[in-house]
């Protein structure tokens, strides 16, 4: 795929489904044997141009997430390179079992795509928000688990997913103009996080839409003079120990995921944490293991504490007690 | 490749037969090496002459090829009948008599429940129930997206059509067109914990089969020859086809016909004994 300014730009515009839809068609041309599935949510997942385009490489298994994965399952034992796509509640815990059978246990390689994860879908309830996904993905051996940054990381953590030899989680969170972390290209791989930006007094470790957030709090966090750096953590499962410890020289370490802070990203790094003999405090930022009313997505990420202010705001109090 | 002579239908009906004692001896040994563990009798043996008409007979497979593309699958959804199918796996010349031994012993191949072993023939993990026929259905896909012509054999219990991802993957099959699926519903009445109908009813089993749109039809479960006569006469159906194969839960011996306390239990030395005397008897 051609990476520049331009495309940047538009897959920022679109948001990270319609990219899903822009990267497929992509793959298509290059991966004879892919197969997409989805569950009746072509539109919402942007493959309503794929499944035109390719539908010999395209399945709709209708509203049946279980059915889905077994045939995923049943495909990709016949050496089919698979993706799957559904809203992120309905591709991860509504087959979960599926998952952790034929992903888990069997070992068939499927990239599994939850799209609108996270609070994106504020409105329509806690049934479409996905808060959970990583926690319940994270218990089950040999899957991989990654979250995109922005739409950039989303074309570069598909293209790897797809090429990779075991079975994938990508959790695409944000939406449509989804605020842009890499402005050109750059060397991406699973399970290696990346520095963003370096900094003394605290380490951020932040995935998905927390990612450019995390940048703005550390921009506001320096102008207290307050040195922080920010770590992507793309890859949520296997956690990248190295970046871990090597922030343990910092004096708070915070933990930033549009996701519940029990079994997320917050969870991964301070299971970590717990084999050194001494490490910094953690301050866990995410939902905080509730179902609020719901509303819109700005409105959600406000009320989570999850803007760029209300993240300095929380960071400061704990950095100063 | 194992070549199938052309040979009279008796002929055939009388290889089947058996190699569907041998399942039952092979049962027997594995049953009671596994002694205090216990082990899933009751609906391993119902399916016993099922699975001897696919691998004596139907199923096109190359002994000596585990991985042939072009080989049929056989799919065992409800895994927990596992028994019968290492009996199969074993006489075929997959699964050694020496490594049928080491049923649910520490470290073994052979499980409680199927673990995927291209080499032992098992091509997928089942064990949790409803789950094998959405993978016959991504396997039937592959088959007709690469133009091969082998069949998929699913092998799911009437307990398990308890679970509604059965009928996910029940409604799929016809819309995909998937004539190179089989299902086999092993109706024996019984679930872990008493008759379907205590439990759950899943009467009408061939309507609801039908109404979603397979080629279905209800056979003996026992009798060979009608098992035969489907495999042979459904082929050249432009449908998915399901069985609903009638059978008696622990068939084949006295103490555990219809005796669900042989759902999942332990075959004493003397039980062995007394199976062993029945199988000469009855085979006869």
């Amino acid at each position: 795929m051609n990476i520049d300014e331009k495309n940047i730009k538009t897959w920022s515009t679109i948001g990270p489904r319609a990219t899903l839809g822009i990267v497929a068609l992509e793959l298509a041309k290059e991966i004879d044997n892919l197969m997409v599935l989805t569950c009746d949510v072509s539109t919402s997942a942007g493959l309503d141009r794929y499944r035109k385009t390719y539908p010999e490489k395209y399945l709709d298994l209708g509203i049946a997430e279980q059915n889905m994965i077994g045939v995923a399952a049943g495909l990709a034992s016949e050496n089919f390179n698979v993706i799957t796509t559904t809203f992120a509640p309905f591709q991860t815990m509504r087959c979960c079992e599926q998952i952790k059978v034929n992903l888990g246990y069997m070992g068939q390689k499927i990239c599994m795509v939850g799209i609108a994860s996270g609070l994106a879908l504020g409105t329509l309830g806690y049934t479409h928000c996905c808060i959970e996904d990583i926690g319940v993905l994270r218990s089950i051996p040999e899957i991989t688990i990654i979250s995109p940054a922005d739409s950039l990381e989303t074309v570069k953590a598909l293209q790897a997913a797809v090429k990779f030899n075991k079975p994938t989680y990508i959790r695409l969170t944000g939406s449509a103009n989804n605020p842009i972390v890499y402005k050109k290209d750059y060397n991406f791989e699973i399970g290696k996080s990346i520095t963003l930006k370096e900094g003394k007094d605290i380490s951020i470790f932040s995935s998905g839409s927390m990612v450019y957030k995390s940048l703005e709090a550390a921009k506001i966090l320096e102008s207290k003079n307050i040195s922080t750096k920010v770590v992507n953590m793309h890859t949520i499962k296997p956690i990248d120990k190295a970046a871990i410890l090597k922030a343990c020289d910092s004096k708070l370490i915070v933990s930033i995921e549009e996701h519940n802070i029990v079994g997320g990203l917050g969870s991964a790094i301070a299971e970590c944490k717990a084999l050194l003999s001494k490490s910094p405090k953690q301050l866990f930022i995410g939902v905080q293991d509730r179902y609020s009313k719901g509303g819109s997505y700005k409105f959600l990420l406000e009320k989570n504490r999850l803007t760029s202010e209300k993240i300095v705001e929380d960071i400061f109090e704990e950095f100063n007690k | 490749m194992e070549v199938c002579e052309i040979m009279t239908e008796s002929a055939e009906i009388k290889k089947i037969k058996n190699f569907s004692l041998n399942v039952r001896k092979n049962i027997l040994e594995m049953a009671v090496s596994a002694g205090a563990s216990s082990a899933h009798f009751g609906g391993a043996l119902s399916i016993t002459e099922i699975v001897s008409t696919l691998f004596a007979h139907h199923l096109r497979i190359d002994k000596n090829n585990p991985n042939w593309e072009d080989r049929d699958r056989f799919i065992l959804s409800k895994g927990h009948a596992c028994l019968a199918y290492y009996a199969a796996l074993c006489e075929i010349g997959y699964i050694s008599k020496d490594e049928l031994k080491t049923f649910e012993k520490d470290d073994t191949n052979l499980l409680g429940h199927p673990v995927i072993n291209r080499k032992l023939g098992i091509d997928f993990s089942n064990g949790s129930l409803g789950m094998g026929l959405s993978l016959g259905i991504g396997v039937a896909i592959s088959s007709k997206k690469k133009k091969k012509d082998f069949n998929i054999y699913v092998i799911i219990g009437d307990g398990e059509c308890n679970e509604g991802s059965v009928w996910e993957a029940a409604m799929a099959a016809p819309n995909f067109k998937l004539n190179n699926l089989y299902a086999i519903i092993d109706k024996n009445n019984f679930q872990q914990t008493g008759s379907n109908k205590e439990i759950m009813d899943v009467d009408s089993l061939k309507d609801k089969w039908t109404s979603f749109g397979w080629h279905c039809k209800e056979v003996d479960g026992h009798n060979i020859q009608e098992l035969h006569n489907f495999f042979l006469e459904s082929q050249k159906i432009n449908k998915p086809k399901a069985i609903i194969a009638n059978t008696v839960k622990g068939k084949g011996f006295s103490f555990s016909e219809n005796n669900n306390a042989w759902h999942h239990s332990v075959l004493t030395k003397s039980f062995y004994e007394k199976a062993l005397n029945e199988l000469k008897k009855n085979y006869n």
